[in-house]
This record gives C-alpha cells, sequence and structure tokens, in this order.
C-alpha cells in the first residue's frame, strides 16, 4: 500500500482545470520531484494533495498508516510572513501543534524537538531573533526547521531553494537528502531545478498540459519528457 | 485633581465605565494584534456599522433587550466575511467596503422611516460615536460585560499557541493538521461580540480604533509575537483609563477622547520604533 496514491487526478482553481488526470503513487522513502514549466500547475498540485484546494476530479488516497498530521509543509515565502512580529522560537514551535491534541501549550517535549531542529538547521543562536529580521536563507532554514517539527512521515517543500545563493542550496539540498536517506522521510518537492531534481530524485513527476510523466529518474532520463525539457531550457 | 478622582470614583456608574473600558479595550487589542497581522484592519469598521444596523432592526422591532439581536446579526456578518471570502468571487476588501456601506445606510433608514423617537438624530449620533451610553451603564450590563470578555479573554489563553500558527501562516497550520478554519470561524464570532461590547464604549465608528491603534504601536517597537500581545493589550487598558477620566473631569465625549489618547500613544511608539532602530513597517 502506498503512502498516497492518485488516481485520475484533475486539479485547478474554482471549476477551472489546470492539469488532467495525474496518476502517481508515492511510496515510504522516496523522494519525489515535482517539475514543470511555471505555470504549469506545480503549485496547485501541492496545495491540492495537501488538501488545501479541492481536488477538481479523480482521487487522492493515503494508506500505509498514512494520516495526515503526520506530514510537515515548506511554503514558499508569502508576502504576509514578511512583516510579521514573531520570534525565530515562537515560528518553529508553531510547527509542533499538530502534535499537541486538545493540549492548550507545549509540553517539554515539543520544546526540545523545536531545539533540536533549531541545531540541525544551525538556527539555535538566532532563536529570540525576530523572524522578519533575517536574511532569507535564514529565514527558509527557519521554516524548514518548523516544517521538520511537523513531520513525521512525509516532507513536502514547494521551491525550496528559490531566493537562495548557490552555497545555500547546496546546503539546503544536502540537508533534505540526509532527512531521506537517514531519517527515511518520504520527499515530495516541487522544483524547476532540473539539474538537482535528477541528481537527488529517486522518482519525477513532470507535469505539463499535454501529458505527464510519472516514473523513476532512470525512466526519466531516457524519456522525451526530459530532453525536450533540457533542450527548451537550454534555450531560455 | 486626586481629590476629584476620587469624589467621582464613589459614584457607581464611574467604576462601571472603568471596568467595562478595561475589559472591552482589553479585548479588542489582543484581537487587534490577529487582525491586523491577517490583513483584516477594516473589519472592526465593517462590521461596527452592520452591528449599527442591527441596532436600528431592535430599535424598529421595539426590542427592549437589543443587545441578542446585535450580537446574532453581527456574528453572522463576521462569519460569512472571514470564512466565506475565500471562497466568494469578492475580495475581503471590497466585500467588507461593501458591507459596511449597505449596513449604514440601511440601518438609517430603517431609523427614519419607522422608528418613533423624538431625538432621531441625537440617537444616531450617540450610537455612532458612543457618546455617553458608557456613563449610564446598568448593573447588568457590566456583569454581561465581565462574562463575555471573560470568555473572550479565556479563548485567548487556552489557544494562544494556536491562534499564532493560524495568524502567521493558515495553509501551514491546515495542511499540517490542525483545524485552522474552525479557529478562523472561532474567531470570528469573537470579533462580533466584541465589537458588540465595545459599541458601548467608544460607538460604532470608533471600535476600529481601539482595534488597530494598539497593536500597531506595539507592532513599532517589539519584535516577538507574544511581547506585541502583552504591549498592545497594557497600552490599550491605559490609554482606555486615561481617556475616560479625562472625559469625565473634563467633561469630553468618551468615545472620541480614549481614541485621542491612542493616537497620542501610536505617535510616541512611532518616535521611540525609530529612536531604537527596531521599528521596520
Amino acid at each position: 500500500m502506498s503512502l498516497l496514491s492518485c488516481h485520475n487526478l484533475s486539479v485547478g482553481y474554482g471549476g477551472v482545470k489546470i492539469l488532467e488526470d495525474l496518476n502517481f503513487s508515492v511510496e515510504r522513502g522516496d523522494y519525489l520531484c515535482i517539475l514543470g514549466e511555471n505555470g504549469a500547475g506545480k503549485s496547485t498540485l501541492m496545495k491540492t494533495l495537501l488538501q488545501l484546494l479541492p481536488p477538481e476530479g479523480g482521487t487522492i488516497e493515503t494508506g500505509d498508516g498514512f494520516k495526515r498530521d503526520e506530514l510537515g509543509y515548506l511554503p514558499q515565502q508569502s508576502a504576509i510572513q514578511r512583516d510579521f512580529p514573531a520570534s525565530v522560537r515562537e515560528v518553529v514551535l508553531s510547527g509542533c501543534l499538530n502534535r499537541c491534541g486538545w493540549k492548550p501549550f507545549y509540553s517539554l517535549r515539543e520544546k526540545a524537538l523545536a531545539r533540536r531542529n533549531m541545531e540541525r538547521m544551525e538556527i539555535l543562536p538566532l532563536a529570540k531573533r525576530c523572524y522578519r529580521e533575517l536574511s532569507g536563507g535564514q529565514q527558509q532554514r527557519v521554516l524548514l526547521a518548523r516544517a521538520l517539527c511537523a513531520t513525521k512521515k512525509m516532507l513536502l517543500l514547494d521551491e525550496p531553494v528559490a531566493g537562495l545563493d548557490p552555497a545555500m542550496q547546496v546546503s539546503m539540498y544536502h540537508v533534505i537528502e540526509e532527512l531521506n536517506r537517514k531519517d527515511r522521510i518520504t520527499i515530495l518537492m516541487v522544483s524547476h531545478d532540473f539539474e538537482a531534481a535528477l541528481t537527488y530524485a529517486s522518482h519525477i513527476l513532470h507535469i505539463a498540459r499535454g501529458g505527464s510523466f510519472f516514473g523513476t529518474v532512470a525512466a526519466y532520463r531516457a524519456s522525451a519528457f526530459a530532453r525536450s525539457f533540457a533542450r527548451r531550457r537550454g534555450e531560455a | 485633581m486626586i481629590d476629584q478622582i476620587c469624589q467621582y470614583l464613589s459614584f457607581p456608574f464611574v467604576r462601571y465605565a472603568l471596568i467595562v473600558g478595561v475589559l472591552v479595550s482589553l479585548c479588542s487589542s489582543l484581537l487587534g494584534v490577529t487582525l491586523v497581522l491577517k490583513r483584516f484592519s477594516f473589519i472592526g469598521d465593517g462590521l461596527s456599522h452592520v452591528a449599527f444596523f442591527a441596532m436600528a432592526v431592535a430599535a424598529v422591532l421595539r426590542f427592549t433587550n437589543n443587545m441578542p439581536v446585535i450580537l446574532l446579526i453581527t456574528t453572522l456578518a463576521a462569519v460569512l466575511v472571514l470564512s466565506g471570502g475565500r471562497r466568494m468571487k469578492l475580495k475581503g476588501d471590497a466585500m467588507i467596503a461593501m458591507l459596511s456601506v449597505g449596513a449604514l445606510a440601511f440601518g438609517y433608514l430603517l431609523m427614519n422611516l419607522f422608528a418613533k423617537t423624538s431625538n432621531l438624530s441625537g440617537d444616531v449620533c450617540g450610537t455612532l460615536f458612543g457618546s455617553t451610553s458608557i456613563l449610564t451603564l446598568g448593573p447588568d450590563q457590566v456583569w454581561l460585560c465581565v462574562g463575555l470578555s471573560g470568555a473572550v479573554l479565556a479563548f485567548f489563553l487556552f489557544f494562544y499557541h494556536r491562534i499564532f500558527a493560524v495568524t502567521f501562516d493558515e495553509d501551514f497550520a491546515q495542511a499540517t493538521g490542525v483545524r485552522a478554519r474552525a479557529y478562523n470561524q472561532m474567531l470570528a464570532v469573537i470579533i462580533a461580540v466584541i465589537i458588540v461590547l465595545a459599541m458601548n464604549l467608544v460607538g460604532a465608528l470608533l471600535i476600529s480604533a481601539l482595534i488597530v491603534f494598539p497593536a500597531l504601536s506595539a507592532m513599532r517597537v517589539f519584535k516577538s509575537f507574544r511581547s506585541v500581545l502583552i504591549c498592545s493589550a497594557v497600552l490599550s487598558v491605559a490609554c482606555s483609563l486615561a481617556g475616560i477620566l479625562t472625559s469625565i473631569l473634563w467633561d469630553t465625549p468618551v468615545g472620541p477622547t480614549i481614541v485621542a489618547a491612542d493616537i497620542a500613544a501610536f505617535g510616541l511608539f512611532s518616535a521611540a520604533g525609530l529612536f531604537t532602530g527596531k521599528g521596520s513597517s
């Protein structure tokens, strides 16, 4: 049984379908990269998988004992967060909320978890700083630490390296790879970084209006999708 | 002046006004932080006009106790705007603008056509600007206010972390299994409760000031959510106390005096924010 499987899934906004007939499944420990042109519907698909948008058709099934509150999510930074008065610690701790049940306050266990994830992202010295005063890379690490607090089995990332400098991008990919290999966390990543996707992922979902590809990285390399995508990127 | 204040404090109506003033400003400032950060600064204004409309309806129907009607109508409008806004074609701010103007117009129309009162403009002015109604509160109204504010404060205390999560990033909260929509609905109900409470204090028009100013002032200087909340609450209570005492001593209208105090505090905090270099946006 797959953690997540989609059958004939269509996604879009308010009755308008952007993508149709997606079929793919995610097994435990997979590293799936979702590729596609700008405007192909990558973020819409992500929001549908997160149940922030209803599917416009088809089904999303969860299995293998996977529950909705066992996933973490790294969103693209929205404008609303940029001027928000919040300390780094407050932001990271808020990722633990789905472990709290009906408890009104965080217990020592959740505070320790937040601390561990801040250490892991090397932002513990920033804990008392204001989130909005950090650099883009630091903010991204804060949001990833928050996502890790919420993650038990699966982590969804929407353009995790967008806006980061090259060195930060590499370290971000290493962190994600380590989560996948060592902690056996299933990764779903939306990206337009073609090279990195082929390097790190185990599976590729390439979405396009005319039809989509889903399979392992090796199968993807051999497909016409990869060749045409690479060629178009070369021209651009 | 101290003697004069002590003398006034011996009147029950002054004590009632102070109790209600402190409670309402405390609740509205806490809620204000969330609303300002969720880009809903104007919802207080819109809903207060709906409350004015509800008051007109209650007056036309000759209800002696108009509180339940006002609460019901305002709550419905709040839920509609805050949770329905997402799905509708109309944007949130356009929706609030429509609701606000429409409710004000229909409220006044109703009062004009049906209300049998000799002092219509006085009534309308009192409802909108709060004139002296806070000085005419009875014990039962004070107890109602104490009960409702207690409920609001308890909600804030118990759901503090959830309110933070839903305010900071609603999508993340919803996606990771926190029931963000449910908390939004609860916030909508609370907004309605606070607005109906605050109408007695500053009147329908000036409620926005109670909601927005303390939060914005606190954000000039403080940088974490908790410190902003605490500062905003303390500041709001202080300004309301100062405003009520001033208005009693020098016989100025209560609502506008409180708002003037809030604006003065905003000026001070902005200066402090510039001076310490902490205040950004």
